[in-house]
C-alpha cells in the first residue's frame, strides 16, 4: 500500500514537472525543471530498491546532461531572450509527426507484448554493481565499445566543430 | 554540523592571522572564541537585498541548492563501527548502502547547480563570469577525481564506504600509503573542488570582486558560505575514509598499539578530519593563485591523465598479486 502511494505521487509529479518543461516559456526556467525531473526518476528508482540506477540516475542526467544545456541556455540567452524569436511555431510539423511517431511504437510496443516482464530474482540482485558489471562485460560487450565508440565519435567531432582553426 | 562550520571559518581567520603574525579576531569573548556567534547573529539580522533585475525566484533558489547537497552528502560518511552505549547498539553512520562512493559523487556534483544559478540569476557581469569560472574549474576537476575514486574502488573491492574501511583494515595499511597518486589527485581535486586557494578563482577579489555570490546578503550569502565549508568538511571526511582508514586507530593491526584503542573511534575520525581541514587553511595561506589557464591545464592535461593511468595501474596490480 504504502509502495503504491509513493509510486503514484512520484508518478504524477513526474508527469507534471515533464508538462512544465515543455510549457514554462523561460528557457532556463525549463531546464531547471527538466533537472529537477530527474531528480525525481531517480527517487523512483530509489523507491524501487534499486540504488545503482538512482545514483546513475543523478550523476549522468540531472547532474551532467542537463549541467550542459544549463551552459548553453545561459550563453546563448545573454544576446536573445526567447520572447524575441521570431515564429515560435514553426516547429509545429514536425513536432506532431514525431509525436505521432512515439506514440505509434509505444501503441506497437504494448499491443506486441514486447515488453518484457523483469527477470526473476528482484531488483535487489539485479541491480546490484557487480551483477550489472558482469553481464555489460561479458553478454554486452560488444554493444558496450560500439556505445564508446559512438561518444568518442561525438566528442571529436564537438571538438572539431568548435576549434576551426587546429 | 553546522555549528562546526561557524567554527570553522573562526578557525581559518585565527590561522590565517597567525600564519601572518597576527592576532586575528580578539574581541568577542577569550581570545574571541564567541566570534562565531556574533557572527550568526550580524548574518541573521542583516538586510537581505534582492538585486531589482536579479530572477527572483532562482535568486532565492539557489543558496539552497548549493547547501542541501554538501549536507545530505553526510548521511553515507561513517564516523565509526556500530558501537555499544550503555548497552544498546548504535551505528555511527546513517545508512551504509552499497553504492556509497558513488552517492557522494553524484550528490556533490548537483551543487553545482547553486553556483552557476546564483551567477545567473543575479543579472550581473562579475557574479556570471564567476560562476561560469566556478563550474568548469567543477566540472574538469570532478573528472580526475572521479577516477581516482574507480582505482579506490578497486583496490577496496567496494563501493561502501563501510566496506572501504574494513578493506583497508583487513589490508592492513591506510590507503594513503598503498595509493599515495591517487591521494595526491584527490587532495589537489578536493581543494579545486571546493574552489579553496589557490584554484579560489572564482572569487578572485583583484578581478571579480566577490564571486559568484557578489550581489549576495544576509542569511542567503551565509547559506553560500555554509555551503563552502560544509563541502570543505565533506571533502575532508571523504578523505579520512578513503585514505586515512576512517575511525580506525594508528596501525590497526599492530597489537602493541593496541592501548590505542581506549580512544574511540569517532575521535580517531574527528581528529584526521580536522588535520585535513587544517592543511587546507594551511594552503591557503601559505600558495598564491593560480593563472585561469595554468588552472586548467593542470587539470586536464596532468590530473586527469594521472589518474586514468593510477587506474590502469591499480587494476593490473590488483589482477596479478
Amino acid at each position: 500500500m504504502a509502495e503504491a502511494i509513493i509510486f503514484y505521487t512520484l508518478a504524477a509529479l513526474i508527469l507534471a514537472f515533464a508538462v512544465m518543461v515543455v510549457t514554462v516559456r523561460n528557457t532556463l526556467y525549463s531546464a531547471l525543471l527538466l533537472a529537477a525531473d530527474f531528480l525525481l526518476v531517480a527517487l523512483l528508482y530509489a523507491s524501487m530498491n534499486n540504488l545503482l540506477l538512482a545514483v546513475i540516475q543523478v550523476m549522468v542526467y540531472a547532474a551532467g546532461i542537463v549541467l550542459v544545456y544549463v551552459f548553453v541556455v545561459i550563453l546563448v540567452n545573454l544576446k536573445r531572450p526567447p520572447e524575441q524569436q521570431p515564429d515560435r511555431g514553426r516547429y509545429r510539423p514536425i513536432g506532431t509527426i514525431l509525436a505521432a511517431a512515439v506514440l505509434g511504437e509505444l501503441i506497437l510496443i504494448t499491443a506486441t507484448g514486447a515488453l518484457r516482464p523483469a527477470p526473476a530474482g528482484g531488483a535487489e540482485a539485479v541491480g546490484s554493481v557487480e551483477n550489472i558489471a558482469m553481464e555489460l562485460f561479458t553478454n554486452y560487450l560488444i554493444p558496450f565499445e560500439v556505445a564508446s565508440m559512438l561518444l568518442l565519435v561525438a566528442m571529436v567531432g564537438a571538438i572539431v566543430l568548435a576549434k576551426k582553426e587546429l | 554540523m553546522l555549528v562546526a562550520v561557524t567554527f570553522m571559518v573562526l578557525l581559518e581567520r585565527k590561522v590565517i592571522a597567525w600564519v601572518q603574525v597576527r592576532l586575528g579576531p580578539m574581541r568577542v569573548g577569550p581570545y574571541g572564541v564567541l566570534q562565531p556567534i556574533a557572527d550568526v547573529v550580524k548574518l541573521m539580522t542583516k538586510e537581505d537585498i534582492t538585486p531589482v533585475r536579479a530572477d527572483k525566484i532562482v535568486f532565492t533558489a539557489a543558496p539552497m541548492i548549493a547547501l542541501i547537497p554538501a549536507l545530505i552528502v553526510f548521511a553515507v560518511i561513517p564516523f565509526g563501527p556500530v558501537v555499544s552505549i550503555f548497552g544498546r547498539e548504535v551505528a555511527l553512520y546513517i545508512t551504509d548502502i552499497n553504492v556509497g562512493l558513488l552517492y557522494i559523487v553524484s550528490v556533490a556534483s548537483i551543487g553545482v547547480y547553486g553556483i552557476i544559478l546564483a551567477g545567473w540569476a543575479s543579472n550581473s557581469k562579475y557574479p556570471l563570469l564567476a560562476s561560469l569560472r566556478a563550474s568548469a574549474q567543477l566540472i574538469s576537476y570532478e573528472v580526475a577525481v572521479t577516477m581516482t575514486l574507480v582505482s579506490m574502488i578497486v583496490s577496496a573491492g567496494t563501493m561502501s564506504m563501510i566496506g572501504i574501511v574494513n578493506a583497508q583494515y583487513q589490508q592492513g595499511v591506510w590507503y594513503l600509503f598503498a595509493q599515495p597518486v591517487a591521494f595526491f589527485i584527490y587532495f589537489v581535486g578536493g581543494l579545486a573542488e571546493t574552489n579553496r586557494a589557490p584554484f579560489d578563482l572564482p572569487e578572485a577579489e583583484q578581478e571579480l570582486t566577490g564571486g559568484f555570490h557578489t550581489e549576495y546578503s544576509g542569511m542567503r550569502f551565509a547559506l553560500f558560505f555554509l555551503a563552502e565549508y560544509a563541502n570543505m568538511i565533506v571533502v575532508s571526511s571523504v578523505a579520512t575514509t578513503l585514505f586515512l582508514g576512517g575511525w580506525l586507530r594508528p596501525f590497526p593491526n599492530i597489537e602493541a598499539l593496541s592501548f590505542l584503542g581506549i580512544i574511540p573511534g569517532w575521535i580517531w575520525f574527528l581528529l584526521k578530519t580536522f588535520i585535513w581541514l587544517y592543511i587546507f587553511l594551511w594552503v591557503r595561506a601559505t600558495l598564491p593563485r593560480y593563472r585561469y589557464d595554468q588552472l586548467m591545464r593542470l587539470g586536464w592535461k596532468v590530473l586527469i591523465p594521472l589518474a586514468i593511468a593510477n587506474v590502469i595501474i591499480t587494476a593490473t596490480v590488483k589482477v596479478l598479486v
